[in-house]
């Protein structure tokens, strides 16, 4: 059965959003930062859906035993690994309202929401992938690889979301297009290598 | 027994959880559970079974994602035929003698509705609808909604029951820890729009245990007047050895659920972790438990998708500025479909404190019925207020109140049989409060006595629609004085008689008192005071007259309404327009302004400018200098791109002053340009950068917003003749709508020259799909129509 992880929250990394925002080199927005995660902080939830699974990789095609995939990316990626888990994160739709509002009246803040979404995801993502590298301590975690990335196509959205029943277990949809709504969000596989 | 009679009286047991018992039996995980009912009929009428055995009156069918979004109508009609065979053949099995129903489960699609997702308010309904009609085929008892964790996909669902069938509904909502729906709702607002839209018993589901969930529940047992459902998870999942556990006992359960059933609680069962022993726990220890029938609570409230307003002893402010009347900018607005000017309205006047919106769009030179409905649309993608949805358009009122999402004010019935006929089926149909004006074909009576009769008149008619009184708000209409010195008074009497012998809330568009004479803000100021003295539930007013929010707040703390005087004390010394009174604009000429980005002072010194310098010379002059300092110093990297949007912004203030005071026509300097993100894409941040820049540099930006259609882009090029196109893709996945597009432009309208942008392009890409030419950021693409428009 597909689990399902709440988190209360984490601390915000002012350098990455100013990263993401591409402002790192000034402290002229600080205080809008600051104003802006004022805002946003008691709006967000961190949820993860997730579920472990078998892993096997003969040349280029995965075989999770739900679903295959056709990648040579992913299979350098899970080289070795003979679980992996693959999981869905979100930060939820508030984020995404107050950049919409923000883009009628003040641009600016809209684009520091932007990035405080990347940075808030990136963060939960780690924070997920730090608790899976304690569940598993007698396995090597692979990067998490996410479709998209390189010729992992994202048609395997549609699989991952049907595996993981990301609406029902965290409110994550996809469109048509393969769009993520909530927009910042995660969806990812990390493989485990049997360090034995 | 009818199940509307029975869920009156009676403690009725639903089922527990399917997929958790279907999954024991070798249900795989991403395997649809659904076609089970036709490979694995046994095993799911076994499921049915044990429920009936435990004591459910209600099962639920095996249906919960059996839509034509994840199967084909060939399969969708087989897998309802079957699961209701298989739930029937159980019930045929069931020995135990109590009542028993089929649901049609009706769980989410799975898919985000529009804007935050692609799927259409309407095209959802329809979705809905093909399910119902097969389930209403094939014979169910009712149809369960359930698992709801969207308020518009909830609303989505209980419309397509109510247009397809009579069946019994129940509505079911899965809340988060934070007492919330995943889209914002709190369960007021959910209550509001259900009770509204006719549900026959609401409540909650999944998500959490019982326990949990009992301060949701707490506020059903407060608002509800609707039997409420109640059927919490076997509490929080854990992992044991591998395996799923629930950490709540079937004792606790039920003890727990029996806790809630004692407050009112009647509709009762369980949904993940549960199974048939939960139910055959919850049916023993609640044996022989005395009910309590759900009271009326006789509430007068309205809701958007986050939240309720109800009105009682507190005065609510609605807001009155989305309205064409008088306002120049604000027509052209309507006329150039700039919603994104009407949303600014909207969210400036929740900025001032006001409650409500009222929205009202009608100008001859448009098409009202599109206009109200996308304005409506838009603005409860990002404005958390209730709309007063303000028409005497009886389609535009129509459509709007369809997509709606919550239970909407309702602007507004009158006392003429005409009206009533066409409004009263509108209110009682979508669910909402409507302002009923005390005039009939006679016109308004001169006199309070014969507006109260009217009133009274209007009450017995909304009756034979099933409407309430709680449901109507009375506006017994503010006339001028200037043309009747005794007018104020009058309409002042008649909110008193409506108060007192009736009963009944009433508003009041308080500012047309002093129509025609000067200074009107004091005589509208102090006939908003008289009003509320007299019991005034409802005022539509200007937010931005300070006047108005003094009377406001000083009546609220001079009555008792407002605890140690907080709110009076934030506003007398927060407020923003007295701050703004003594406070001086921080620099003196309009070039600094914008190049610092400083909004009000930019608003102030244009302003000034004007008394003295032609309009478009401002824009030449200071502007667009102005704007080139920063653009320039985005371009070499000195600045960086919140500071060139704050310039942006503070340019934009100014150039909405300058605006008002020209013909639409004459205040853009160049040429026109259409924007849109294409088809299938929703983000939009990138394209909205753009859009403000390209104002600011003085282009007519014709703006499509995004998923929009290749051929509504063809349309809107050739019908406005703009020589320049700008797309914006983010995705890999929405490229090839641009590619179409451009095909498109290109065959038909081959003199309009195209400007992409987004993440995923490159120069290379954009030459590929035949772009004219190719934008990495926002000013670049100022730059790219700047050169294109220099050559026209």
């Amino acid at each position: 059965m597909i689990k399902v992880k709440k988190y209360v929250g984490f601390n915000f990394d002012i350098g990455e959003i100013k990263r993401y925002a591409k402002i790192s080199n000034t402290n002229v927005f600080d205080l809008l930062i600051n104003e802006c995660i004022d805002e946003v902080k008691d709006k967000l939830t961190y949820k993860v859906c997730y579920d472990e699974f078998d892993v096997n990789v003969i040349n280029n095609r995965i075989d999770f035993g739900v679903f295959d995939v056709n990648s040579s990316n992913l299979s350098v990626n899970l080289a070795g690994s003979n679980k992996a888990i693959i999981f869905a994160t979100t930060i939820g739709i508030e984020i995404d309202r107050l950049i919409n509002k923000y883009l009628k009246i003040a641009p600016s803040k809209a684009i520091i929401f932007q990035a405080i979404g990347a940075e808030r995801i990136e963060t939960l993502a780690n924070a997920f992938n730090n608790e899976i590298a304690t569940m598993y301590p007698n396995f090597i975690l692979k990067p998490r690889y996410s479709p998209g990335y390189g010729d992992f196509d994202i048609k395997y959205q549609k699989k991952i979301f049907d595996v993981l029943n990301c609406y029902k277990n965290i409110g994550l949809t996809l469109n048509d297009s393969l769009i993520m709504s909530p927009s910042k969000s995660v969806t990812a596989i990390i493989g485990l290598e049997s360090k034995g | 027994m009818n199940l509307k009679e029975l869920i009156k009286n009676n403690l009725i047991y639903l089922d527990g959880g399917m997929g958790s018992l279907l999954q024991e039996q070798g249900l795989k995980v991403g395997e649809y559970p659904e076609r089970w009912n036709i490979t694995n009929p046994e095993k799911v009428k076994n499921a049915h079974l044990s429920y009936f055995n435990a004591g459910s009156n209600i099962v639920c069918t095996n249906t919960f994602g059996a839509n034509i979004l994840k199967f084909s109508l060939d399969e969708l009609d087989k897998i309802i035929k079957c699961a209701i065979d298989n739930a029937n053949q159980a019930r045929n099995e069931s020995c135990l003698q109590q009542e028993k129903f089929i649901a049609l489960d009706i769980g989410p699609l799975g898919k985000m509705l529009k804007p935050y997702g692609d799927l259409d308010f309407e095209k959802a309904v329809e979705i809905f609808k093909t399910t119902i009609s097969i389930g209403v085929k094939y014979g169910v008892d009712l149809v369960f909604i359930e698992t709801m964790s969207d308020s518009y996909e909830t609303k989505a669902a209980l419309l397509a029951v109510k247009e397809t069938c009579d069946l019994p509904v129940f509505v079911s909502n899965a809340y988060q820890e934070n007492g919330k729906l995943l889209t914002g709702a709190d369960p007021l607002a959910m209550i509001a729009m259900l009770e509204g839209l006719g549900a026959d018993a609401i409540g909650v589901n999944c998500s959490l245990g019982p326990k949990a969930l009992i301060p949701i529940i707490d506020k059903y047992l407060k608002y509800s007047s609707t039997p409420i459902i109640l059927k919490p998870n076997a509490g929080l999942p854990t992992v044991i050895d591998g395996k799923t556990v629930y950490n709540v006992t079937e004792k606790e359960f039920a003890t727990d659920v029996y806790s809630m059933v004692k407050k009112g609680v009647n509709i009762i069962g369980g949904c993940c972790g549960t199974t048939p022993s939960y139910v055959k726990e919850l049916v023993e220890i609640t044996k022989g438990a005395k009910i309590t029938p759900i009271s009326k609570k006789d509430l007068t409230v309205v809701s958007s998708y986050t939240h309720a307003v109800i009105f009682d002893n507190e005065p609510i402010l609605i807001g009155e500025r989305i309205n064409p009347t008088g306002k120049k900018a604000f027509k052209n607005a309507l006329i150039n479909n700039d919603i994104d000017y009407i949303l600014k309205e909207g969210l400036s006047q929740e900025e001032k404190g006001v409650q409500l919106l009222d929205v009202n769009v009608g100008i001859p030179d448009i098409n009202e019925k599109e206009t109200l409905t996308k304005v409506v649309f838009e603005l409860q993608s990002i404005c958390s207020l209730p709309l007063q949805i303000d028409t005497s358009n009886v389609d535009a009122m129509e459509s709007a109140l369809r997509i709606y999402n919550g239970k909407p004010l309702i602007n507004s019935v009158n006392g003429k049989k005409d009206s009533m006929r066409k409004i009263f089926p509108l209110v009682k149909k979508y669910g909402g409060v409507v302002i009923a004006l005390t005039l009939d074909e006679k016109g308004i009576p001169p006199l309070a006595e014969d507006r109260l009769k009217i009133a009274k008149q209007i009450l017995r008619v909304a009756s034979r629609y099933g409407i309430s009184k709680n449901d109507i708000i009375f506006d017994p209409l503010a006339l001028t004085v200037s043309s009747d010195c005794n007018a104020g008074k009058e309409t002042l009497k008649a909110i008193e008689l409506i108060k007192t012998k009736l009963n009944a809330h009433v508003s009041l568009g308080v500012s047309n008192v002093s129509f025609g004479l000067p200074s009107r803000e004091y005589l509208n100021s102090t006939f908003f005071a008289l009003a509320l003295s007299k019991g005034l539930s409802c005022a539509i007013i200007n937010p931005n007259s300070l006047e108005m929010l003094k009377t406001y707040y000083s009546y609220r703390a001079l009555v008792g309404l407002d605890n140690n005087f907080t709110n009076y004390i934030d506003f007398a010394t927060n407020n923003t327009f007295i701050q703004g009174a003594v406070k001086t604009p921080e620099v003196t000429d309009l070039k600094t302004s914008i190049i610092k980005g400083l909004k009000d002072s930019a608003i102030i010194n244009t302003k000034e400018l004007l008394k003295s310098v032609e309009p478009l010379k401002i824009i030449e002059e200071y502007i667009i200098p102005a704007l080139d300092v920063v653009g320039k110093g985005y371009e070499n990297k000195t600045l960086y791109l919140p500071s060139l949007l704050i310039s942006a912004e503070a340019s934009k203030a100014s150039f909405d002053v300058i605006k008002e005071t020209l013909p639409k026509d004459k205040s853009n300097t160049k040429c026109k340009i259409v924007i849109a993100t294409v088809k299938g894409d929703i983000h939009d941040i990138g394209k909205n950068i753009v859009k403000l820049l390209l104002e600011n540099y003085g282009f007519d930006v014709i703006d499509l917003g995004k998923d929009v259609d290749s051929k509504v882009i063809l349309n809107s090029v050739i019908k406005t003749n703009a020589p320049i196109l700008c797309l914006s893709a983010l995705m890999t996945t929405t490229v090839s709508s641009m590619e179409d597009t451009i095909k498109l432009i290109k065959e038909k309208a081959k003199y309009c020259k195209i400007i992409v942008g987004g993440a995923v392009l490159t120069e290379t890409y954009a030459k590929n799909i035949n772009a004219d030419y190719y934008a990495k950021d926002a000013m670049e693409g100022v730059r790219i129509a700047e050169k294109i428009n220099s050559k026209l």
